[in-house]
C-alpha cells in the first residue's frame, strides 16, 4: 500500500517536473535554457537521479516481497505436491518435513490459514495451479519449489497443470478442498489411519482381486501388503471425490468404468485397462475400493 | 374399445402422428423428467462405460453403446426393454442380471425415471 501511494505520488511529482522543464526549454529565457542543458544538470537529472531513485525503489520492492513470502507465522499444513505424467502426488508433511501420509490428487485445506507447499516432479516439467488460490508455480524435475497460499473461504477449488506435461496434460487436473479447521482436523484424522478392512462377502472378494490382479505392484493401501509407488495411494480412495486426476466423480460405476478401461478414457496412462475381469469381478473390485472411505 | 377412443385413435393413424415405432408409446416415462436425467447421466458419469448421444464426453468402450436405446429390444441383453424395468436396472442392475459388469448407482428412485426418461429419447 505505502509502495502504491509512493509509486504514484513520485510519478506525478516527476512528471510534473518534467514537463515544466519541457515549457522552460522551449518557452523559457535564453538563461535558464542554458542552465537546462548545462553538461553538470543532464549528468545529475539524467543519469543520477535515475539511478539513485530506481535502485532505492528497487530494495524497497525486494524488501517486500520478502514479506509478502514469509509472513513470519508458521503454516498451518506443509504439503508435497509432485507433478507426474498424468496426476498429483499429495504427501502431507509435519514441521520437520517427514510425510504424513499420502494422498493423490485432492488436497485438503483449513480455511484462514497458511498452506505451505513444496512443489516437485519426478519426470517432466509440471505447473501447479489452482486459479482461485494463487499463481502458478512451475514444478521442475530435480528442484523444489515452494508456494504458500492462504485461502480464505471454504468450498471446492479446480485445479489443472499449467504447462504442457505430455499426451494427457489436459486430464491433469486436481481439488482443493478448501474447509473449516475443525472438518480440515477430521479429514486429517481419518487420512492417518490405515484403510479400513472389507465389511461384506463382495468387498471381501474385491480385496482378494486386488491381490491376485497385481495392483499392489503400483498402489499402496496402508495397513496391507500392498505398497507400490508406481501410481497413487489408495487407502481412502473412497473418500476422494473424483477419479483420474479429476476427471471423473467418483463412484462406484466410475471405478469399475476406469479399472476396466483406463486405456481408453485416458490413453498412454501408466495404468492398464483390466478387461480381464468378469463382471462380477469388476463390480467386487469395485465395491471394495469404494467402501475405502 | 369405445367410440371415443376410435376417434383418435383413427386421427392419428390417418395423419400418421403417432406412427407406432419400435419403443414409442408403451416405453414413455411419463413421470420421469428426460432434462433432469440428462443432468444425473453427467453427475453420476454413466459416460465413463458408455457412448450417450446428447452427453458431452460420454464415449465409453465398456458396456454398450446407447444410441438408439429407444429401440432396443434388450437391456443389457438380458430383459425386454420396458420403463419399470429400465429405471430399475440404471440404479441396480446386478439385481436383475448377477452376472453384470454394470455396478449399483448411486441414484434414487426418482433419479432412476429421469434417465430412463432420457433413454427413451434416444430414438
Amino acid at each position: 500500500m505505502d509502495l502504491t501511494w509512493v509509486m504514484t505520488l513520485g510519478a506525478a511529482i516527476i512528471l510534473i517536473v518534467v514537463m515544466m522543464l519541457v515549457l522552460v526549454a522551449v518557452r523559457g529565457p535564453a538563461g535558464l535554457r542554458g542552465v537546462i542543458a548545462s553538461r553538470s544538470m543532464i549528468i545529475a537529472g539524467g543519469v543520477a537521479f535515475p539511478v539513485v531513485v530506481l535502485t532505492a525503489l528497487l530494495a524497497w520492492g525486494l524488501a517486500i516481497a520478502r514479506d509478502i513470502r514469509v509472513s513470519g507465522q508458521e503454516p498451518a499444513v506443509r504439503i508435497e505436491v509432485s507433478g507426474e505424467q498424468w496426476w498429483w502426488r499429495v504427501t502431507y508433511l509435519d514441521s520437520a518435513q517427514r510425510p504424513l501420509f499420502v494422498t493423490g490428487n485432492e488436497i485438503h485445506l483449513p480455511a484462514g490459514s497458511e498452506a505451505a507447499f513444496s512443489l516437485v516432479s519426478p519426470d517432466v516439467i509440471h505447473s501447479f495451479w489452482i486459479p482461485s488460490l494463487g499463481g502458478k508455480m512451475d514444478m521442475i524435475p530435480g528442484r523444489t519449489n515452494s508456494l504458500v497460499v492462504r485461502p480464505e473461504r471454504p468450498g471446492v477449488y479446480r485445479g489443472q497443470c499449467a504447462e504442457f506435461c505430455g499426451a494427457q496434460h489436459a486430464l491433469m487436473s486436481l481439488i482443493a478442498v478448501v474447509e473449516t479447521p475443525d472438518d480440515f482436523a477430521a479429514w486429517m484424522a481419518n487420512q492417518m489411519r490405515p484403510a479400513r478392512a472389507p465389511e461384506t462377502a463382495e468387498q471381501e472378494l474385491g480385496m482378494q482381486l486386488f491381490g491376485e490382479n497385481g495392483c499392489g505392484a503400483c498402489h499402496t493401501i496402508r495397513g496391507t501388503e500392498w505398497n507400490g509407488t508406481v501410481g497413487p495411494d489408495l487407502t481412502h480412495v473412497g473418500s476422494r471425490k473424483t477419479l483420474g486426476a479429476a476427471t471423473f466423480p467418483n463412484n462406484r460405476g466410475t471405478l469399475a468404468g476406469w479399472i476396466s478401461s483406463a486405456q481408453h478414457l485416458k490413453p498412454g496412462n501408466k495404468m492398464p485397462s483390466f478387461d480381464r475381469l468378469t463382471g462380477v469381478e469388476l463390480r467386487a473390485l469395485a465395491a471394495y475400493l469404494e467402501a475405502l472411505k | 374399445m369405445t367410440p371415443a377412443c376410435l376417434l383418435p385413435a383413427f386421427l392419428s393413424v390417418f395423419f400418421g402422428v403417432c406412427q407406432e415405432q419400435p419403443g414409442d408409446p408403451a416405453r414413455r416415462v411419463v413421470e420421469g423428467d428426460a432434462m433432469a436425467g440428462r443432468a444425473a447421466i453427467m453427475e453420476v458419469s454413466c459416460g465413463v462405460c458408455h457412448v450417450i448421444p446428447g452427453i458431452a464426453g460420454a464415449r465409453g468402450a465398456v458396456g454398450p453403446s446407447l444410441e438408439h436405446f429407444a429401440q432396443r429390444s434388450f437391456i443389457g441383453g438380458v430383459v425386454p426393454n420396458r420403463p419399470a424395468v429400465l429405471a430399475r436396472w440404471v440404479r441396480n442392475a446386478p439385481s436383475i442380471a448377477p452376472d453384470t459388469a454394470m455396478p449399483q448407482l448411486p441414484l434414487n428412485d426418482d433419479e432412476a425415471l429421469d434417465i430412463a426418461a432420457y433413454l427413451y429419447t434416444l430414438r
